[in-house]
């Protein structure tokens, strides 16, 4: 008996695993052994016999914690380097209680309770939606779904839905990540057609938009601020010739600008989509992604989102609220493949990010959320102005107001960004986001991105650095 | 042994908490942002005057304003009111896999070397991650028989939308107009139809046979046609009754030319055991929250790996990570010829990637095997108590009783002899500490109920469970009202009426429209 104790090596995440248990639960169901069940549950020529060629089990806790320490040791964070890299997802500061409230147990470990046992979870994300209520001032917002690019193909299948129609007008200045996402998402059902920007401003070319707007349009779809950084400044106009031909316009917007610029619905936007993430998580490798959908309470508009809305509700005891589904009766969980057009799908996605979100802005209130915009508008305002300082270099290429991101155009300097950036990891710094790629027509150009986490100290040491490495 | 003791008198935290808006007190502040220094002041001025006055907020957004601790205080206090894996037996929430899951792969996906990373640094400095991704692809590779994995997807439903894009493009580059038909079952998950759907084709469901519960293989092929693009089934379904005409299904689509995709969320009870391969699937997915051991997060981040045979390499979203072993170097590669193009920003959710490789390191084979095998027998161990202990309940198709790693129930007869439903029981366990969840829909099983008792609990766990659904029952036959007003000891009572989530002139999707639409109900006046 003690033998056994000390030899014991159950697995301690497999509580069922010794041997007595396992004869005691085997005698009630009535089989010999486990293997005699898996005879009766599943084919024997359809069960593999094969050895998998998996490493060596890492049996304690221990080094289990040492080997994957030392994997991640290799990598080099952004806390070690100075990170100028933005365009989808962005170095921003994470509160303290942002990551207490992610690492709650209760909340971590949860998953689809119903509003009785899981009460916590369905308020924290009613209030998530109600705090992106008054944020984008909409009405609704659905409970978040993948991220940014998923919203943005859900916010032109919707207008599609609304209004009938099958084709979506779009600025070629978007993300390209988003850009691959969106033209998966609604193809075969919908045409896009992309609007071309001015080059100089950046901002969309209205006489094309006229030109290509017509009672074919479901939506037209523009971001702010763009991925290249600017403010589009024409939301208004673009609204008004929408709107005129009975298109949507749909917005995807960067939720921590919203403290200082106006937020979409007040410039025309009838669906307004956008990313989560800066909004109080991690930037995980580009897995604290989390995307939102916010419309009007309309019936036509709220109908046509495919993903969960909490509601609220009050219980039999008077003063105590309860939550629940609205309209649970559109998404897929009830209706499977539709018999009409398609209502795309609700699923996991990114429920904690979006409790998480409500937290940063339950944290910040609308002085935090100043604050915070003013601040990286004014650090933005200043690199800007000691980059453009560098010989050859031209910052801002584009004649705009800019938020947090600019595009700094190296093309005169007869160097290359890969070169640059890799110089730059010399100087233990991110440099921005290579264009020449994706925006070939910018040519040798870089996106960088300054937040609130920027200091004068680190501006000016990413001038130092550029300078010197152009100089040469 | 240990005591098996029902929690007659549990209660569950209720502390009774305001919504967020009816905290604030105007001028508290949650945090502060940082400053700007003073040369960026003067340099910068007045920014905001750089933008155009049409584009300047004019009224700030109406948020609360709550002190920190405030803060703090009310989602703690939410958060114990939420009934996760680590405070409850989690066995009621079948088809989720509520599995334990361990706390050091929690603090291992803290380090800063994991939420600190930004996903566009040079490759130099992101090898830790590359190599822990691209080992997890190897890993899963070994359980399936698949060629290649991505990590793209941010959940089940996600990886089905993929796996549905990839039959698309498959058909388009082959130039197969004709291939306009998915073919799934019923009783696979709603998302299977939907997501099919999504990618213009048109959806066949075979319903189950009505005996022994499995598709109706007849119905099945005479389904199956030119037109038919591809298979996209679960097997298990949600029943857990493993289809044994499985590889000749996938033999009949693949005859006329049709791919097959294998729904594997229900994977808990076949690691190491069956191989999706095997089967003669084409793609497939994982979902590393459920079988993998990631949080599931109150429904998300979650994640969907796919993986598809060589031949389908090409149409994978991009990009895959590689490794050139003669440099030693993990690198991204976007070069997919036929790629489907992207279907999430960047690579997935690198923190729950990294959980699973943990899980897989920490069993090896023997502990993958180990754990489907307890799955496995956890679940018939239930399924054999419930039957002859819980009075009132029934299995799904009683003609195929064996199951795999979760069973769906019916209280068809318990509703037929008290008048208590499955949707009362599921209110009433409440009392207990415990989920109920009854069944995706349509609801093929009257008054469905599900349970899958995963690796993670002891037979003492179990019994548990069993002893809150025997008490249950019995008060349905004895006093059935005490079931009928539940829940007593949650932490709220019975909504007072459902209207409020159907009827668009009382739905509150939002606290703004709640207190517009009905204020003089709400708390809101102090």
């Amino acid at each position: 008996m003690v033998e056994n104790i000390v030899k014991n090596r159950a697995h301690p995440y497999i509580p069922n695993s010794h041997p007595r248990v396992q004869k005691e639960m085997l005698q009630e169901i009535g089989v010999s052994s486990i293997d005699e069940l898996f005879e009766r549950i599943i084919p024997r020529k359809l069960q593999y016999k094969g050895k998998m060629n998996l490493p060596e089990p890492l049996d304690s806790e221990y080094l289990l914690k040492r080997h994957i320490s030392k994997v991640l040791s290799k990598n080099v964070s952004c806390e070690e380097y100075l990170c100028f890299l933005g365009g989808g997802t962005w170095p921003h500061y994470v509160p303290a209680i942002c990551d207490e409230i992610a690492s709650r147990g209760e909340f971590l470990t949860a998953y689809a309770g119903e509003p009785y046992e899981d009460h916590g979870r369905w308020q924290s994300l009613f209030e998530y939606e109600s705090l992106m209520a008054e944020l984008l001032d909409m009405d609704v917002v659905s409970v978040p779904i993948y991220s940014w690019g998923h919203a943005a193909g859900t916010s032109l299948r919707m207008a599609s839905r609304i209004t009938g129609r099958k084709e979506v007008l779009i600025v070629d200045t978007i993300s390209p990540e988003r850009r691959k996402i969106i033209e998966n998402y609604v193809e075969p059902h919908l045409k896009i057609r992309w609007i071309k920007h001015n080059s100089i401003s950046g901002l969309m070319d209205l006489d094309e938009l006229k030109k290509s707007i017509s009672s074919d349009v479901a939506a037209v779809y523009f971001e702010n601020p763009s991925y290249l950084g600017f403010i589009e400044t024409q939301g208004e106009e673009i609204a008004e010739i929408a709107h005129e031909k009975g298109s949507l316009v749909v917005v995807g917007v960067d939720p921590i600008s919203l403290g200082i610029i106006e937020p979409p619905s007040h410039y025309g936007a009838d669906i307004v989509c956008g990313e989560l993430q800066p909004l109080g998580n991690h930037m995980n490798f580009g897995g604290g992604l989390a995307g939102f959908v916010a419309t009007r309470d309309e019936p036509e508009f709220v109908r046509e989102i495919p993903y969960r809305i909490f509601g609220i509700a009050n219980t039999v005891t008077e003063g105590e609220y309860g939550f629940g589904d609205v309209a649970f009766g559109r998404t897929s969980f009830m209706v499977r493949e539709t018999p009409g057009e398609s209502k795309e799908f609700v699923g996991t996605a990114t429920a904690l990010w979006g409790i998480v979100a409500g937290v940063y802005l339950a944290l910040m209130g609308p002085h935090g959320m100043r604050e915070v915009g003013e601040g990286i508008l004014k650090r933005v305002k200043y690199a800007m102005k000691v980059l453009s300082e560098i010989d050859g270099i031209v910052v801002p290429r584009f004649k705009a107001p800019h938020f947090k991101e600019f595009v700094v155009d190296f093309n005169s300097t007869g160097r290359k960004v890969k070169e640059i950036n890799r110089k730059l990891l010399d100087y233990g710094i991110l440099g921005g986001i290579d264009l020449s790629l994706r925006f070939s027509e910018l040519g040798e150009s870089a996106l960088y991105c300054i937040t609130e986490i920027h200091t004068k100290e680190d501006i000016d040491r990413l001038r130092d650095a550029l300078e010197n490495i152009v100089r040469r | 042994m240990g005591v098996v003791k029902l929690r007659k008198n549990f209660h569950q935290a209720k502390w009774d908490e305001p919504i967020i808006f009816e905290l604030s007190t105007p001028g508290e502040r949650g945090i502060l942002v940082p400053r700007v220094e003073r040369e960026i002041e003067k340099l910068a001025g007045n920014a905001l005057l750089d933008l155009p006055p049409h584009m300047k907020r004019k009224a700030p957004p109406s948020l609360p304003e709550v002190a920190q601790v405030r803060v703090l205080r009310h989602y703690m206090r939410l958060s114990q009111q939420t009934l996760g894996v680590d405070v409850n037996i989690d066995i009621g929430q079948g088809t989720c896999t509520m599995k334990y899951n361990p706390k050091i792969n929690d603090i291992l996906a803290k380090s800063p070397k994991v939420t600190e990373l930004h996903p566009l640094q040079p490759e130099e400095t992101v090898q830790g991650a590359l190599e822990i991704i691209y080992n997890l692809d190897l890993m899963l590779r070994e359980l399936s028989g698949f060629s290649r994995f991505v990590f793209q997807p941010g959940g089940g439903s996600h990886a089905l939308y993929t796996m549905a894009s990839i039959i698309y493009k498959y058909h388009q580059v082959n130039g197969n107009q004709e291939k306009d038909e998915i073919i799934t079952t019923l009783l696979s998950h709603p998302s299977d139809a939907a997501t099919a759907k999504l990618k213009g084709f048109k959806v066949i469901d075979i319903p189950p046979d009505p005996e022994t519960g499995l598709p109706d293989f007849e119905a099945f092929k005479e389904t199956v046609s030119e037109r038919t693009a591809g298979m996209i089934i679960c097997n298990p379904e949600d029943t857990e009754i493993f289809n044994p005409h499985v590889r000749e299904m996938t033999e009949i689509v693949h005859e006329v030319g049709g791919l097959c995709a294998y729904d594997q969320a229900n994977a808990n009870g076949l690691l190491g055991i069956v191989r999706s391969i095997d089967l003669g699937f084409d793609m497939g997915f994982y979902n590393l929250h459920k079988t993998f051991s990631s949080p599931h997060g109150c429904g998300g981040p979650g994640l969907g790996a796919v993986g598809v045979v060589k031949s389908l390499e090409s149409f994978l979203p991009v990009p895959v990570v590689d490794h050139d072993a003669e440099k030693d170097f993990y690198y991204l590669n976007y070069n997919l010829r036929n790629s489907i193009g992207k279907v999430r920003e960047f690579y997935g959710v690198f923190p729950v990637v990294l959980r699973a490789y943990a899980w897989i390191r920490s069993l090896g084979e023997g502990g993958l095997k180990e754990v489907s095998r307890v799955a496995v027998l956890n679940n018939n161990y239930m399924v054999k108590r419930i039957l002859k202990e819980v009075r009132g309940t029934e299995i799904s198709f009683p003609k195929t009783p064996w199951r795999v790693s979760q069973t769906r129930y019916s209280f068809q007869k318990l509703r037929e002899e008290t008048g208590i439903t499955v949707e009362d029981v599921v209110r009433r366990i409440t009392d207990f500490g415990f989920h109920l969840w009854t069944s995706h829909h349509p609801w093929i099983v009257p008054e469905p109920f599900t349970i899958e008792p995963t690796e993670s609990y002891s037979k003492d766990d179990l019994d548990e469970y069993i002893e809150a659904l025997r008490t249950i029952s019995r008060e349905a036959y004895e006093n059935p009202e005490v079931i009928k007003n539940a829940p007593h000891r949650s932490v709220i009572h019975k909504i007072e009426d459902m209207s409020f989530f159907e009827d668009p002139e009382k739905w509150a999707p939002t606290w703004r429209v709640y207190l517009r639409k009905h204020k003089s109900k709400g708390r809101y006046e102090k």
